[in-house]
């Protein structure tokens, strides 16, 4: 597992049923890309989160493929639809196997 | 002789100076890019300022007899020392040196005699510049403005003295930091220690000011010092702002901005509802507004020459007139204010000894100011190539500095009042031929490209050991040719490496003696400095 | 003007046809059309390791992103679920030099939108 990653969300703590809602993600990793040369000249590896997945009590929001030209400390911002009270799930996929994952709960105002 | 001096100022009295027959019902006060010229200095103005796309030919790219010409201002007079280039050192000989905080808290309290709440704002570029503000890092210049009592403020290269230290000053600021376009960068977030707008109850009305900092911050300067901002200019977001500002009741929208001039006249084209653009960044000085739509844009020059008066009328939820006055503060002239000279002193005290000490004397006028090398940048280039035994030197083309006069001594405090920076090392490195051809013509794309959006507000790279040729006119990658080796006459082998000296890398972890050690020893070896005119670049579409 | 920085030279794109490969493999060969697809960047970038790009696709099931001057064209590619509140996305990619960012949009009846934007990476150095 690849060392310090570290996922943060923002996303409301309340909302009405039906609302639609912003949610920012942050993941911190390096995303080595695979073309840069290490002191030694020789190719640093691959390293990336390679898939990002956002649902919602089970249903899905957005599913993003990364390719190495997403930034270091990939960030992501969207829209969902809060139907009911329940739970964000977000989960990082890592070149390594590494699977990060992150929950919020909402509720229903 | 002292009396071609005593002719020049005869007619020139304080009173004459802030003569101004109040208007309306609100006073603006702007003053900007003080460079933390604490005390007065000589500043020459431009005699290349050059415009492109639509704004060739348009102020501010005037300079000289065609800016007289076009304010109708009289050769030899005041304001022709005071705005315009040509036979400086003889002007400045009789009417002596501008700016001095001091100097321009009279004239502020002047203003305020006649408007007892007028709004006092600051556009930024105000905590960089000195050998005092480098050693207290902006301290200085923080206590002396405080004793100024501005009402609001916004930023550019103040964010190179670190955001720690950025956050240190701001948090106990008795004064509004703004910034619409700064934004928290991780989150994509408006910046919490930087509010977009403040607004101030003044004659019956409304009047909302709101924010705009330097909008290329991290690409001008080094954004590792400040990694957890983002600027940009963010029109739309300065639209939601005016429209916000507009909806809770503002009767007139000021913009405090470090844009730039030429961005300036962009955005209130771009942007509908905003009154009066107090402009900042590029150092222009202009005697009056430029008109664009409904918005007037107001120039107030650098390095605390000018102070600018925009009186308002504010009736029924809009402006109904304005009157302006740009007041340069001949320092010879307005009386300084006794509280806030007591501040300078006491500022500059326990650094005095080591300011005052003479490097060197100069023959020449040494200035900066003008899109290619200025005098005080050849020498800073010849200080680099010999210090740094190098072929080629790259000096930053900014528009910070004051200049020297014919006979002056230089002292160690004018050689930091041109280099002192928190970035200053003096680096050597290998380039070669394709890498310095590719400098060249990115930094020029930043000064001639014709959008001003994609305009940064500095000077053309000063350049020393090499001559070429730019067209002006052409796309980024075509201005420049004919770039030329001057020590062996050869041209530039786009293969070929060559040793470049230069400062002021925005690269984190640049190497190097500071640039102002390097310059002073120059200096110290040469004892008089004698200027000779620099013909190498060659210029063409201007 | 200003002092430097050295990386990220080149102005003109030098694997736009690796872009169109790109984009081509993502579309089956179907040439995109305009449509209210938008994407949006800054003109220059504040720092090219981290360019903030976002995007609308109104009707979209899935946008891919593209730089057309980087060595590998591919930046990534965005598949809205039932939940999405809105076909927007924003997100930070790393651009080598001045180029073209384009959004392709796959549209719910099979069709293809594309719309693009022009960032600025400048070296960049000093200033008034
Ligand atoms: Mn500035
Ligand atoms: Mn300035």
């Amino acid at each position: 597992m690849a060392k310090g990653v570290k996922p943060r969300v923002k996303v409301p703590k309340t909302a009405a049923a039906g609302d639609t809602v912003t949610v920012k993600t942050l993941i911190s990793h390096k995303m080595e890309s695979g073309q840069r040369h290490g002191d030694d000249g020789a190719l640093i590896p691959r390293s990336i989160i390679n898939r990002f997945t956002a649902d919602f009590n089970g249903q899905n929001i957005i599913d993003v493929a990364l390719e190495t030209s997403i930034s270091t400390n990939p960030y992501f911002e969207f829209e969902a639809v809060v139907p009911e009270a329940g739970e964000f799930q977000f989960t990082w996929y890592d070149d390594d196997g590494s699977v990060y994952e992150a929950k919020k709960k909402i509720a229903i105002a | 002789g002292n009396w071609a001096r005593l002719a020049a100022q005869q007619s020139l009295t304080q009173d004459d100076l802030f003569q101004f027959e109040t208007f309306g019902n609100v006073s603006l006060i702007h003053v900007t890019d003080i460079h933390a010229q604490l005390k007065p200095i000589y500043f020459r103005e431009p005699s290349v300022n050059i415009g492109v796309g639509s704004n060739k030919g348009a102020v501010p790219h005037l300079t000289g007899g065609n800016f007289r010409k076009l304010y109708g201002i009289a050769d030899g007079g005041p304001s022709h020392y005071a705005l315009s280039s040509g036979d400086f050192a003889a002007l400045a000989k009789g009417y002596g040196r501008v700016g001095g905080l001091d100097r321009i808290a009279t004239a502020i309290n002047a203003i305020r005699a006649d408007r007892p709440d007028a709004i006092l704002l600051d556009g930024g570029d105000t905590w960089h510049g000195s050998y005092t503000c480098y050693h207290t890092q902006g301290q200085d210049m923080v206590n002396v403005m405080n004793a100024l009592k501005p009402d609001a403020m916004t930023f550019h290269w103040e964010f190179t003295l670190g955001s720690e230290r950025v956050n240190e000053i701001v948090e106990g600021l008795p004064f509004a930091a703004l910034g619409q376009n700064i934004f928290d960068a991780e989150w994509d977030e408006p910046a919490e220690l930087f509010p977009p707008y403040k607004f101030f109850e003044r004659g019956g009305s409304k009047i909302a000011v709101i924010g705009q900092a330097f909008p290329y911050m991290p690409i001008a300067n080094p954004g590792w010092m400040f990694p957890e901002f983002s600027f940009g200019i963010r029109d739309e977001n300065m639209q939601a702002m005016v429209d916000e500002v507009r909806a809770a009741g503002a009767d007139c929208v000021v913009v405090l901005s470090h844009n730039g001039f030429d961005v300036d006249k962009k955005m209130a084209s771009v942007v509908s509802g905003i009154d009066v653009i107090l402009s900042g960044h590029t150092h222009d000085a202009l005697p009056e507004p430029v008109v664009v739509g409904q918005t007037i844009v107001v120039a107030s020059g650098s390095n605390g020459k000018f102070v600018s008066r925009v009186d308002l009328d504010v009736r029924d939820g809009r402006m109904m007139g304005y009157r302006h006055k740009l007041i340069p503060i001949f320092s010879d002239v307005i009386a300084p204010d006794p509280e806030v000279a007591a501040v300078i002193e006491a500022e500059r005290a326990p650094h005095e000894v080591a300011m005052r000490e003479v490097i060197g004397q100069t023959d020449g006028t040494l200035y900066r100011r003008g899109n290619f090398n200025g005098s005080w940048d050849d020498l800073i280039c010849d200080a680099l190539l010999s210090e740094r035994e190098a072929e080629i030197a790259l000096s930053p083309g900014v528009r910070w500095g004051p200049s020297l006069i014919p006979g002056q001594d230089i002292t160690r405090e004018d050689i930091w009042n041109v280099t002192s920076m928190t970035y200053g090392e003096a680096y050597r490195t290998e380039m070669t031929g394709e890498t310095l051809m590719a400098v060249l013509e990115d930094v020029a794309d930043n000064i001639f490209n014709p959008d001003p959006y994609y305009q940064q507000g500095g000077d053309m790279v000063r350049t020393g050991g090499l001559s070429y040729r730019i067209d002006i006119n052409q796309p980024q990658g075509a201005r420049i040719s004919d770039l030329t080796l001057l020590r062996t006459g050869e041209k530039v082998d786009p293969s070929k490496s060559y040793s470049v000296a230069g400062w002021a890398s925005v690269n984190e972890g640049t190497e190097g003696p500071q640039i102002w050690d390097v310059v002073e020893a120059h200096i110290r070896k040469l004892g008089t400095v004698s200027v000779s005119e620099n013909n190498n670049v060659d210029i063409v579409g201007a | 003007g200003g002092a430097i920085a050295f990386a990220g030279l080149p102005a003109v794109p030098a694997f736009a046809s690796l872009a169109e490969d790109a984009i081509s493999e993502f579309t089956g060969g179907t040439a995109p059309g305009a449509g209210d697809l938008s994407i949006s960047a800054p003109e220059i970038a504040e720092n090219g390791n981290s360019v903030p790009i976002e995007f609308d696709a109104p009707g979209a099931v899935a946008v891919a992103i593209f730089a057309d001057g980087n060595p590998t064209p591919k930046v990534g590619a965005f598949t809205f679920g039932p939940l999405s509140g809105s076909r927007f996305a924003s997100t930070r990619i790393r651009l080598a030099t001045t180029q073209n960012v384009i959004a392709i949009a796959q549209m719910e009846d099979g069709s293809f939108q594309r719309a693009e934007a022009n960032v600025k990476v400048t070296i960049g150095g000093c200033g008034g």
